[in-house]
């Protein structure tokens, strides 16, 4: 599976919760798929999808799933001890790892070379990490949701991307949006 | 009353809650009072742009944020700065230690001196040099001034304002 058929699988797990979804065609796809005001786009910043995540479940009770790539990740490296280290049971940080950079044309990354996030993810101190295939995506994320234990899910799947249009939704009005939903 | 402990004060009387902070010896009292205050959750972040991600999460999540780091995290920050927390219209109070100004020992620091009030303006940041004790006064009203106006508001503090190393 590529990321947009995952992202359209586990779309009715992730519309009740809050999402802060990262920069690129991850966001068009689920701004396409599912337009939610729980959903916060990113429409710059590579890398921080899951700082910004993070920061929302510490300031809020609600249930946070911050969808990162492996891309990402690798860019803000330094994010995972701060997750590792600054427990927030209602975070859970979905890693749709499939070995490329997406956005830009599908290079590789070094995750689908030698480097694995999930040893990456526990040996920064995270308790709970699960590396999971593209199909069990969705029966994997609920679980962590049931849990109410922050959760690293790594899933691996194919990489490949979908012709959308990019947001034209003001960014100031995607924070309100979002804010008015955080408090709702 | 200690310039870090007054600062402090500031930050809890104008409901800043969350701080996220990169090591500096300039701002280490200040460091250590922010983690021992109940009332502010301290995260120390990696690397500033992940401050500032972690910040942004927070004003969203209902808190109000702050970030403590050296003027050289502005060139590591520009690009989180413009495309999310101006982007997306957020406040964003920036304590800033100003190294490479007078009584700075390392040369280094001075090469990033030279550039941070300039790349400050070109980025349309409002900017305030502490470079006096008294100075430490205007500290209020620029925490008030940020969550007003809902911008990144740098405040740079000089080796003079800390009473030199």
């Amino acid at each position: 599976m590529i990321r947009s058929e995952i992202l359209r699988e586990i779309a009715p797990i992730l519309r009740p919760h809050l999402v802060v979804c990262n920069i690129g065609l991850p966001s068009q796809e689920l701004h396409s798929i599912d337009d939610q005001p729980t959903n916060f786009y990113m429409l710059g910043t590579m890398g921080l999808a899951s700082s910004i995540g993070l920061g929302v479940a510490l300031a809020q009770d609600k249930t946070v799933i911050s969808i990162d790539g492996d891309g990402s990740i690798l860019t803000n490296m330094g994010t995972l001890p701060t997750i590792a280290n600054n427990v927030a049971d209602n975070f859970i940080l979905l890693i749709v790892d499939n070995g490329s950079y997406g956005s830009t044309g599908d290079q590789p990354t070094y995750a689908g070379k030698l480097t694995s996030l999930t040893a990456v993810a526990k040996a920064c101190g995270c308790e709970n990490v699960v590396e999971c295939q593209d199909v069990d995506t969705g029966k994997v994320l609920q679980e962590a949701i049931d849990s109410k234990k922050m959760t690293i899910i790594v899933c691996k799947c194919d990489s490949g991307n979908i012709k959308l249009p990019v947001i034209t939704r003001d960014p100031v009005n995607i924070r309100d949006r979002f804010m008015e939903a955080v408090k709702a | 009353m200690s310039i870090s402990k007054k600062i402090v004060d500031d930050f809890v009387a104008n409901d800043v809650s969350f701080i996220t902070t990169v090591p500096c010896k300039q701002l280490g009292g200040v460091i250590e009072e922010c983690e021992a205050r109940p009332e502010i959750y301290h995260i120390p972040s990696n690397k500033e742009d992940e401050g500032m991600g972690l910040c942004a999460g927070a004003f969203m999540g209902g808190k109000r944020p702050a970030i403590i780091m050296q003027n050289t995290a502005i060139g590591v920050t520009i690009n989180t700065l413009v495309t999310l927390t101006q982007f997306y219209r957020m406040p964003l109070p920036m304590l800033i230690s100003y190294r490479g100004e007078l009584k700075e020992p390392v040369a280094c620091q001075a090469e990033m001196a030279v550039h941070t009030k300039a790349l400050l303006a070109q980025l349309n940041i409002p900017t305030y040099h502490f470079h006096k004790e008294a100075d430490v006064e205007e500290f209020d009203a620029i925490l008030k001034y940020t969550f007003m106006c809902n911008k990144p508001v740098a405040i740079l503090t000089d080796a003079t304002f800390w009473g030199g190393y």
